[in-house]
């Protein structure tokens, strides 16, 4: 019996391992891919059978009906409570995490109560926060709910930045405090450098949590602040579903996240991985 | 003048009683080294002097400024940390120049001075390197730098060669040395190492249980030690502990050997003593005995070569000491020889209270 040589084994191997990675690949990146392709069809190619894979000519129909609609707005408006919110959270948050693992604040505890705040429901409080915003005026305003998504937000700031920046050697900040720096100071030129990966890590997650968020945008907002999360569902109807506004929203939904990602990837790689390996 | 004086200084953590009523004047322009075992406080003494540690009780003044309660950046003190404590984000020219910004000192400033800093350092070559690409030495050089470019009253060092290599430690010992020297100013020195405690000080402050034990100059506290835990913890090897009993200008020893006091040394007939002998004081006996000292048979037990001495066990006293010979007085174990011991400089210690009588 002659058996196969040893390099061939071995080619064998990674040509099947690399046949399984593109195959996966295809699983994952094709809904996305359908997504888009959708909205560059016209209604005949969506619906044909059957299908039709790539459009024969890419035309921005339906993305031209969204602006000229005003639905395209929606989009700005979600990039502009998801990035508001992320700013003050980041901000406030890391502020918190700071005293929380510097001073102690709150004695040991207090970290983990906050991050419990987390775990609840959100929809537990959706009808309070409802009613506590229609007495304040602020059902459909901007304040409204980047109020809203800064509080949401800041329990999972604080609690990654806490871990950030409990990694931070404490000689780095005593140095700079002999040096001549003060507390705020030593916040801005050692901590925001020394955990420059986390803090990125950190605010696109909480970007994109803001981003994501259907429930409260539903139940807070009417025409003034509508977000693309809640525009999209306007397009599912009982009788009839306009898959081609769907579609294009949905990529314009899709784009900034993408951006922010591909833009902070290395920060975020870094960023995630960080404290994994003590140096 | 005195640059620093901490009077009555206590530290609690808690239930734990890290400082215990610390007084220590430090005149300006003297090294003086904090030394002591892991524990005795000598580090959070330096860093309530810096005031990164708030005081329980006592005040801290520098430059006859009382500072006790004073922010860091308040006290004109430089510190260099043990773990180099540099900026990886910065490279070596901003890292040392941080300190000035901070400050805000004009620009053209800065450059002279971290320049000047770099050129007594030996690091202008690296000034645009980051840490990450620097060696240990070259990184406590740098953090060095960050300290003298303040040119601060006072400068203070938290145990700043732990990190480093044997050779590395020399060598940075004898630089911060030549850096005293060289800017004349006040400094604070803590280690545990003895070695560089003796080498660098020109005070040293030993301590033990958050007090200090003696203060002194360092070979004032190498002969005259005032207490055993001070004989002991100075020198090395370690000092030789023998217990007896005073015997009409003898010390009679645990198992018979009488070793004669040297004229002059009074202590009372009959009283329990530890005899402290330093390894260096016990010699290979060549001819006749000089005035003081005392010769005696032993037989070697073991030999440890350190190139230049050889440091060779025997028992004596009911117990094993240590001496140390030139490297070749030794060939092996079991050799006999007669070793000659210079009692001017034993220590006798009251067993009771543990004070050099």
């Amino acid at each position: 019996m002659t058996s196969v040589p040893f390099h061939r084994r071995k080619e064998t191997k990674l040509v099947f391992r690399y046949l399984t990675a593109v195959l996966l690949v295809v699983i994952f990146v094709f809904p996305i891919y359908w997504l888009f392709a959708i909205s560059f069809k016209t209604p005949g190619e969506i619906f044909a059978v059957p299908p039709v894979w790539y459009p024969k000519s890419i035309q921005f129909n339906n993305y031209v009906v969204l602006f000229k609609d005003g639905d395209a707005k929606t989009v700005g408006n979600s990039l502009v409570l998801a990035s508001a919110s992320t700013f003050f959270a980041m901000i406030f948050g890391t502020i918190a995490a700071y005293s929380l693992t510097r001073f102690k604040t709150g004695g040991e505890n207090l970290a983990v109560w906050i991050m419990s705040q987390r775990m609840m429901p959100p929809v537990a409080i959706a009808f309070p926060v409802f009613l506590l915003y229609v007495w304040l005026g602020w059902v459909d305003t901007y304040i409204g709910l980047i109020i809203l998504y800064t509080a949401f937000s800041l329990p999972y700031v604080i609690w990654m930045m806490r871990g950030y920046i409990e990694d931070i050697p404490l000689e780095l900040e005593e140095s700079a405090l002999i040096d001549g720096c003060s507390r705020w100071e030593v916040l801005w030129k050692v901590v925001f450098p020394m955990a420059r990966s986390g803090l990125f890590a950190t605010a696109v997650f909480t970007f994109v949590f803001s981003w994501n968020d259907f429930l409260f945008a539903l139940v807070l907002t009417r025409t003034e602040v509508t977000t693309y999360t809640v525009q999209v569902t306007h397009y599912f109807g009982g009788q009839s579903n306009f898959w081609s506004k769907i579609a294009a929203m949905s990529v314009l939904g899709t784009i900034p996240v993408f951006i922010t990602v591909a833009t902070l990837q290395r920060y975020l790689v870094r960023g995630i991985s960080m404290g994994a390996v003590k140096g | 003048m005195s640059d620093l004086k901490i009077t009555g200084l206590h530290k609690h953590y808690g239930a734990f009683h890290a400082v215990r009523g610390i007084d220590l004047e430090v005149p300006s322009g003297e090294f003086t080294v904090l030394v002591g075992p892991s524990g005795c406080g000598k580090s959070t003494l330096l860093r309530a002097i810096a005031g990164l540690e708030e005081v329980s009780a006592g005040t801290v003044e520098i430059g006859g400024r009382d500072v006790t309660w004073a922010r860091p950046r308040d006290r004109d003190i430089a510190m260099v940390f043990q773990n180099y404590a540099l900026y990886p984000y910065l490279n070596v020219y901003e890292n040392i120049a941080f300190g000035l910004r901070a400050r805000r000192v004009a620009s053209t400033e800065i450059d002279k001075r971290v320049k000047r800093a770099a050129d007594m350092l030996g690091i202008v070559q690296l000034l645009e390197r980051f840490p990450r690409e620097l060696s240990g030495g070259q990184r406590q050089r740098v953090a060095i730098g960050r300290a003298i470019v303040r040119d601060a009253l006072l400068f203070l060092f938290d145990e700043p060669l732990s990190n480093l290599d044997a050779q590395l430690r020399d060598d940075m010992r004898a630089e911060i040395k030549r850096l005293h020297q060289e800017l004349g100013r006040t400094m604070v020195y803590v280690t545990h190492d003895q070695i560089e405690a003796m080498t660098l000080a020109d005070r040293i402050a030993l301590l033990r249980d958050g007090k200090i034990e003696q203060l002194g100059a360092p070979l004032d506290l190498f002969e005259r030690p005032a207490t055993r835990f001070v004989a002991g913890f100075l020198g090395s090897p370690k000092m030789n502990f023998l217990p007896g009993i005073i015997e009409t200008g003898e010390v009679a020893l645990c198992d018979g050997t009488k070793l004669t006091l040297p004229p002059g040394r009074k202590a009372p007939n009959g009283q329990a003593v530890v005899l402290g002998l330093r390894p260096q004081h016990i010699a290979k006996a060549g001819a006749g005995a000089a005035p003081g000292h005392v010769q005696l048979p032993a037989i070697i037990e073991l030999g440890q070569q350190t190139g230049s001495r050889v440091q060779v066990s025997m028992p004596l006293g009911g117990s094993s000491i240590t001496a140390e010979f030139a490297a070749h007085e030794v060939t092996a174990p079991g050799e006999q020889v007669r070793i000659d011991i210079d009692m001017t400089r034993a220590v006798l210690i009251d067993p009771q209270t543990d004070k050099v009588i």
